[in-house]
Parts: structure tokens; C-alpha cells; sequence
């Protein structure tokens, strides 16, 4: 029995997962994201760069029109208990079914409220090249 | 501090409504961004699902390669020339205008697949944050190991964007060099982007790239040497001229505007020097045979593919096979000798590995 159009994701074998990466709210730091944008291309994947200053409007349009597979957010600037569970609800609104990574400075007692609002994945300083991969094409599958 | 990659669990639920190709074309047709956007997506992944939606989309658009019974062709527009001309940033403030005029432009961005891992870094919409807003829909595209510029699926996502109601579409290619002219037969329109510092009228004057513009935006003219392209471009138009040297049923000389795309500069008059060239490709009764050329070329673009994929380890194994077996006697023999002797034991292979692959895509 043959996959219809819109569940025909597998990965394996299959065209390159696509990710949005952007940096969501006022925070001008953007080395990481360009490191981990350089870290998916090598790594096999499309990743639609968005870079500063953008916002859960700006992000939901590019996975939309990109059709994404994953969107990864970078926040360096302590917001992400506030911007991580608004950007997955945004999403969850507009009816995508996209996987949030973030990807920046989270202490390890806010993972569990990153966890219960729906993040599917938590990058920090130090994480290899291998783990940054692994964990966005974890997130990809995880659409299912 | 967190190090490492952690994952979690407690993923966000499957939401997904599932719909069959012939109810997102019907969703497209209706101006639904999302369904164009899948759609997209199908027809860049390639294969039956692709073909489906190709069928679809063609017939759907009035299955002529010219003007469709309900008008929904819209003026393919393709943009080119250097990396780091400003294409992007022109592309999106152009856009602007036109959005403005009450038009509701599409733009399809190619940026380069690595070769190594098939990744890429589609940068495009960094410099159209504004157009997105403004409500271009703007859909960024890897070669996926497609050379000449642009991507295989181009041609198709073109259609998808045309059912979705999108006029004009614009089809950017990556930063090319001379000699990557495929987008001249992928659009109604060329735009040839240069910029000042790009050589002088010895440059101009070479074969490739700036022969297939039908209007050059000469970008960054804020820069002191702008004169200077502006009149070498001019120059090598009068050549072309005096040579009568063009594109084939065109005989209007390019028009050339100078922008600075960062500020807005000559984007208006952009605007309209590319209408304007559509009325004269219509007016001159060249756009259908130019639509027509579109359409052969995209046949030609598959076919190669095809033939490609079926020879390209047909070809690994020759090699292997004759060269790599430690046979001194092949370095006797010039390498171009060898080849043509090789693409006759290729051409034999390739029948039935050929009818391999059809039946494989049924």
C-alpha cells in the first residue's frame, strides 16, 4: 500500500530534511545559529536561514511557504521559557505539526517546562556537531 | 549548564489533515499557500507523486504550454547574474512594488547543494523578511545536484506556483559565472543582474551569461564605477547590434536600468521594464513560441536526467572494469578513444537498464 503525499516523510533514502532556523526576539547574538546552520548542511539537510531579529509570525511564514520539516530557534538572552512554549503554541495554532528544537543557554531546571510545553529537543554549549544532527532528525521523525 | 544534545520526550501530537494530490490541487487552485507549499514539496522530491501532481497541474492550467482557458499563466520571470550582485535584495524590494501594484507575486530561490552531503544553506529570505511581509510567497530551492543554475523541479513548481494563482513568478538562480544560462529557457523574461568591478568591456563582450538577457539591472550604481558598466553593457549591446547578434525572434535591444537595491533606487522602473517586455514578447507574437521552447526543454531536462541516472553507474562499472584492472595497454590509447569506445558498450547497457527504471517509477 502506497504512503499518500502527505505522509511521506521517512527520511531514510529520502529528499533532505528541511529546517527553519531562525533567531526569535531581540537578541543579536546569531554566531551559534550560523555554526549549527553550517553543522545541518554538512550533516545532509536543507536549512532555510532566517537569521535575526524575527518573530512567531515571521517563523510560521517561512514553514509554511518552505514547507519545514523542523524549526530551530536560538535564544541566548534567557527568553526562552517564555518564547519557546509561545513558538510551539503558534505553531500548534496555525495547525502546523512542526518539531521546535532551541538551541542556546537553558539551565537544566527549565527543561522540564520546555518538555511540558512540547519542545521536542534542547541544544546547549558544547553539544557536537553528531548530537546537533541526531537531535533534529529525531525531531523530524517524530511527525511520524 | 546543558551540554550536549539532550532529547525529550513529549512531542508535539500529529495534527495533520492527509489529503490525495487532487484535493491539494483543488486547494491550490482556491489560493491556499499551504497546499501550494506541499505540493511544492512533492514535485521537488520527484518520482510518481510528482508525476501526479505534474498531470494534474498541467491539465488543470488548460494542458497548453501558452495562454490557459481561465488566464492562469503567469509571466515567468528569471532572475541571474553573479554572487553577490544584490539578487535577493533587488528580488525583494521589486517584489514589494509590485505587490503594491496590486499584483501577487511568487518567488522561487535556488541556492547550491553541497556535493559532498547534499546539504545547503538557502539563505534567500534573509534579505526578503519585508517581502514576506508584505505577502510574497517566497519558496527557497537547493539544485540538489542539478547543474546550469537552477534545479530540475523548477519547470513544475513554476506550474504549482501559476495554479496557485501567483503572477508574476520569479525564479532566482544561484550566484552564477558565465556560463550557467539555463534559466533562459525556464523563463518568458531574463534579468541579468551585474554590478560595478565586474571587469571591463572585454567581459562584456564574451560569450554566455549576459547574451541571454532580454534587461539588465545594473545594481549597487550608488558605487562611483557604475558609469563605467553602464557604457561597457551599452557597448556590447551595439555590438550585438551592429553583428545582429540576439535571441532568437527578439530583436529589441535590452534595456538597461541602474538600481541600488538596499534603498530602493530604480526598482519602479524595474517594474516596469519587465512589463513592458512582456507586452512586446506578446505583442510580437514571440511569447508563445518562447513558452513553447519552455516546454521542450523541460522535456529535454527530464530526459537527460533519466539517461543520466541510468548510465551513471553503468559508466562507474565500465571504468572500473577496463581502466582500473591494472590494463596498461588503455593508457596507450588517447583517454577520448577509450570513451567513445566505452559509450558503445554504455549504449547497449543502458537499454536494459533503461527499462529498469521505468518500470521501477510505475
Amino acid at each position: 500500500m502506497s504512503k499518500s503525499p502527505e505522509e511521506v516523510g521517512g527520511f531514510k533514502n529520502h529528499p533532505p530534511i528541511r529546517v527553519v532556523l531562525a533567531k526569535l526576539g531581540l537578541d543579536g547574538h546569531d554566531r551559534g545559529l550560523k555554526v549549527v546552520a553550517r553543522m545541518l548542511r554538512d550533516g545532509g539537510m536543507e536549512v532555510v536561514y532566517l537569521g535575526l531579529r524575527q518573530t512567531t509570525e515571521t517563523i510560521i511564514d517561512a514553514v509554511e511557504q518552505e514547507d519545514a520539516d523542523v524549526v530551530g530557534i536560538s535564544m541566548l538572552n534567557a527568553g526562552h521559557l517564555t518564547l519557546g512554549p509561545r513558538m510551539v503554541g503558534a505553531l500548534a495554532d496555525a495547525g502546523l505539526d512542526v518539531p521546535v528544537v532551541i538551541g542556546g543557554i537553558v539551565p537544566d531546571e527549565d527543561l522540564p517546562a520546555l518538555v511540558d510545553a512540547g519542545v521536542a529537543g534542547v541544544l546547549g554549549p558544547g553539544a557536537s556537531a553528531d548530537e546537533v544532527v541526531a537531535c533534529v532528525v529525531a525531531a523530524a521523525d517524530s511527525r511520524g | 549548564m546543558c551540554r550536549g544534545g539532550r532529547r525529550l520526550p513529549g512531542l508535539i501530537p500529529v495534527s495533520g489533515v492527509v489529503r490525495s494530490v487532487a484535493e491539494l490541487v483543488a486547494a491550490a487552485r482556491g489560493g491556499e499557500r499551504r497546499a501550494v507549499a506541499r505540493l511544492l514539496t512533492l514535485v521537488e522530491r520527484g518520482g510518481a507523486l510528482a508525476d501526479e501532481v505534474a498531470e494534474r497541474s498541467w491539465s488543470a492550467l488548460g494542458g497548453t504550454p501558452d495562454e490557459s482557458a481561465d488566464g492562469r499563466r503567469a509571466h515567468v520571470i528569471g532572475v541571474t547574474g553573479p554572487p553577490g550582485a544584490g539578487k535577493s535584495t533587488l528580488v525583494a524590494g521589486w517584489m514589494i512594488r509590485l505587490v503594491e501594484r496590486g499584483c501577487r507575486p511568487a518567488v522561487l530561490a535556488v541556492d547550491p547543494s553541497s556535493p559532498l552531503t547534499g546539504g545547503a544553506i538557502l539563505g534567500d529570505r534573509v534579505r526578503m523578511a519585508d517581502a514576506t511581509a508584505a505577502g510574497v510567497f517566497i519558496r527557497s530551492i537547493a539544485t540538489r545536484g542539478h547543474a546550469g543554475g537552477l534545479a530540475l523541479a523548477v519547470p513544475g513548481m513554476v506550474r504549482v506556483l501559476e495554479l496557485g494563482g501567483f503572477d508574476p513568478v520569479v525564479v532566482e538562480t544561484v550566484g552564477v559565472g558565465q556560463v550557467e544560462v539555463d534559466v533562459a529557457s525556464a523563463a518568458d523574461t531574463v534579468l541579468v543582474v551585474v554590478t560595478p568591478g565586474m571587469g571591463d568591456a572585454v567581459q562584456a563582450n564574451k560569450a554566455g551569461l549576459l547574451e541571454v538577457a532580454d534587461l539588465f539591472a545594473v545594481n549597487k550604481s550608488d558605487r562611483p564605477d557604475a558609469a563605467d558598466v553602464r557604457r561597457d553593457l551599452e557597448l556590447m549591446l551595439d555590438l550585438s547590434g551592429l553583428t545582429g547578434h540576439h535571441r532568437e525572434g527578439v530583436n529589441d535591444r535590452p534595456s538597461i536600468t541602474s538600481t541600488v537595491a538596499t534603498t530602493g533606487v530604480g526598482l519602479g522602473e524595474l517594474a516596469d521594464a519587465t512589463e513592458t517586455h512582456l507586452v512586446k514578447l506578446s505583442a510580437a507574437g514571440i511569447l508563445g513560441a518562447r513558452r513553447e521552447e519552455r516546454w521542450r526543454s523541460e522535456v529535454r531536462s527530464h530526459l537527460d536526467r533519466l539517461l543520466l541516472d541510468s548510465s551513471h553507474h553503468l559508466v562507474n562499472g565500465l571504468i572500473r572494469g577496463s581502466l582500473m584492472t591494472g590494463d596498461a595497454a588503455s593508457y596507450g590509447t588517447s583517454p577520448a578513444a577509450v570513451a567513445r569506445g566505452l559509450a558503445l558498450l554504455l549504449a547497449e547497457q543502458m537499454t536494459e537498464h533503461l527499462d529498469g527504471v521505468v518500470e521501477d517509477d510505475r
